[in-house]
């Protein structure tokens, strides 16, 4: 058994104990990488000089006695868009491929002041724009599960680094899924916090009114002490809420009792896969079981939030991405006359195929004669999806049904035609259009591959949602089970 | 009918400045055409006295205390600039 099979807490423990050092685990963090990175190519950047010596540094604050903090000298990994200073951050993309930040995000300098170690940079999909990692301009990386499958996206080296043993945890970023349809297929643990719960100052913007950074672990436990240290209000962010942050971790009771759980049937129906919908269904049971009731609800205007979430995300790319022009960072072309040329050729050569259709939608959506049609018409539905959250709500404590419509799927199955791809967030969009809270925690296997279990709260209530996810957990054995690599 | 002719999307990819070639042309007027009539779907909805959702939590006009801070250090900034000169950011001639 690997060091990084156990929890946090447990390490925390024996780090006190002096039964193991950080540099134990730092060392055990690159050692399988070397084993396994060349399979599932999650890491783009390692800081593993500097992650050694900070291990060395903290080995001592130990030997000396000092009490330190859960999360002090535990190796994490950090996806490619969330800024780390004197570490290279690309985005996935040419763009970026030589950028090196001269500042950290917040949640990094959070994570560095609760003394966690960054052992480097995890794969994405370009600026966050897919659901397999296949849009990274450098490596697809893999499923742990299995090599032929994809590991969703776009936080996907975030969650098969952690599935496959490299870290004890990550960071990813999740617009439209992009950390609980990963977690899903690779059997881990990953949480969108609510909107404004998590600084976004040094998370490289793609729409911005919709995406947070959180937490991606093995355990339930383990993502609650990470996003105690990220939480909270920032100078730098003024969407950041000025919310008090509870003591998560001690949420994590196990007990459920009388807890009313919504289901909406729209995420049980059309275009859902028989596995995911069972696993569901089982997933009800055995919190039944523990004391939770649920029933049928309805989430009336599910259907249309794939369109809105396409026109009001690419839009904010558009802007967002405007800032790409070869000026002060990153790539320029060699092939320019005058500076429109440059602006032109630097985009052109410098973004995928993904990036520039969205640049193009959003452009398009926002320009002149068409803003209303389809900007503010997506602004409206929006509303819409946002109320039917309240409404169920007023009800319900937590939403329950699947993270993604069917396991992982194959390289290249979803390549084609956007739309295909695209509908794979079908059931994790609607929770970012409503700014509400969601994790996925590994509910089953259907033919080898991991199954997600989605649960969502009431806008600030990581608690409640953490509360039933570890009960879950506690209760099922899912979570225990590792890929062969 | 088509939602988006060729001369829209060359149109938006010179708003984007983004370089496109022909062929590049053709496939995003195909692509963009189906995910505009998809997202045409919206149209289903009557959203008449529904207000837009630009953001979903109840925030307003968040201010600070304006204070001087220190800014990035020039050297560190023009680190990451492709080209640069005597402390400033150096691009191509605007006019030809």
């Amino acid at each position: 058994m690997s060091l990084l099979d156990h929890k946090a807490a447990d390490l925390h423990g024996l780090l006190h104990k002096k039964e193991i050092k950080v540099s134990d685990l730092v060392d055990e963090s690159f050692k399988r990488i070397n084993q396994v990175d060349h399979k599932i190519k999650a890491f783009l950047t390692l800081n593993e000089e500097n992650a050694r010596q900070q291990a060395l540094m903290y080995d001592e604050k130990f030997a000396g006695g000092e009490k330190l903090g859960a999360l002090f000298g535990m190796p994490i990994g950090i996806k490619d868009n969330i800024v780390t200073q004197n570490i290279r951050t690309t985005c996935g993309s040419r763009i970026l491929e030589n950028f090196d930040p001269i500042y950290d995000a917040t949640a990094v300098q959070n994570l560095n002041k609760a003394g966690t170690i960054t052992i480097g940079k995890l794969n994405m999909d370009e600026f966050g724009m897919g659901s397999s990692n296949e849009n990274s301009a450098f490596q697809k990386t893999l499923n742990p599960w299995n090599l032929d499958y994809v590991p969703g996206g776009s936080s996907g080296g975030s969650a098969a680094a952690v599935a496959a043993g490299e870290v004890l945890f990550s960071l990813g970023s999740d617009t439209g899924g992009s950390i609980r349809q990963p977690a899903a297929f690779c059997g881990v643990v990953g949480l969108k916090p609510t909107y404004g719960r998590v600084s976004r100052f040094g998370l490289v913007a793609f729409a911005s009114s919709l995406e947070q950074i959180g937490p991606i672990t093995r355990t339930v436990e383990d993502n609650a002490y990470l996003l105690e240290a990220l939480a909270g209000v920032d100078s730098m962010d003024s969407t950041s809420a000025n919310v008090k942050v509870p003591k998560y971790t001690e949420s994590l009771t196990g007990d459920i009792k009388g807890l009313k759980i919504g289901v909406p049937k729209e995420y049980l129906g059309e275009g859902v896969s028989a596995e995911s919908r069972n696993s569901v269904l089982e997933a009800l049971k055995v919190l039944e079981k523990l004391g939770a009731k649920w029933e049928e609800v309805s989430l009336p205007h599910s259907k249309y939030a794939l369109s809105a979430y396409y026109l009001l995300s690419s839009s904010e790319a558009s802007a967002n991405l405007a800032r790409f022009d070869g000026v002060r960072y990153g790539y320029r072309t060699d092939n320019a006359k005058n500076l429109i040329e440059m602006y032109k050729n630097t985009r052109a050569e410098g973004f995928g195929d993904e990036v520039k259709r969205r640049i193009m939608l959003g452009t398009f959506a926002l320009s002149s004669g068409y803003y209303d049609a389809y900007y503010k018409k997506a602004q409206q539905v929006r509303t819409l999806i946002k109320k039917d959250f309240e409404d169920v709500f007023e009800k319900y404590d937590v939403i329950i049904g699947p993270t993604a419509p069917t396991p992982a799927f194959k390289l290249g199955e979803k390549t084609t035609d956007p739309l295909t791809m695209y509908a794979n967030d079908i059931l994790t969009i609607p929770v970012n259009l409503a700014g509400v809270p969601g994790i996925s925690v590994p509910c089953g296997f259907a033919g080898g591959l991991p199954l997600g279990l989605q649960i969502i709260g009431r806008h600030f209530d990581e608690s409640t949602v953490y509360r039933v996810a570890h009960a879950y957990e506690q209760a099922t054995s899912f979570h225990k089970e590792k890929p062969y690599l | 009918m088509s939602r988006i002719s060729a001369h829209q999307v060359k149109h938006v990819a010179n708003l984007a400045r983004l370089a496109i070639t022909d062929e590049e042309t053709e496939t995003l007027t195909k692509e963009l055409d189906a995910i505009i009539t998809f997202a045409e779907q919206l149209n289903e909805l009557n959203t008449e006295n529904v207000e837009p959702t630009s953001h979903v939590l109840e925030m307003k006009n968040v201010l600070r205390e304006d204070e001087a801070a220190k800014g990035l250090p020039i050297k560190e900034v023009l680190k990451n600039a492709p080209d640069s000169k005597d402390g400033h950011i150096r691009v191509p001639s605007i006019m030809e």
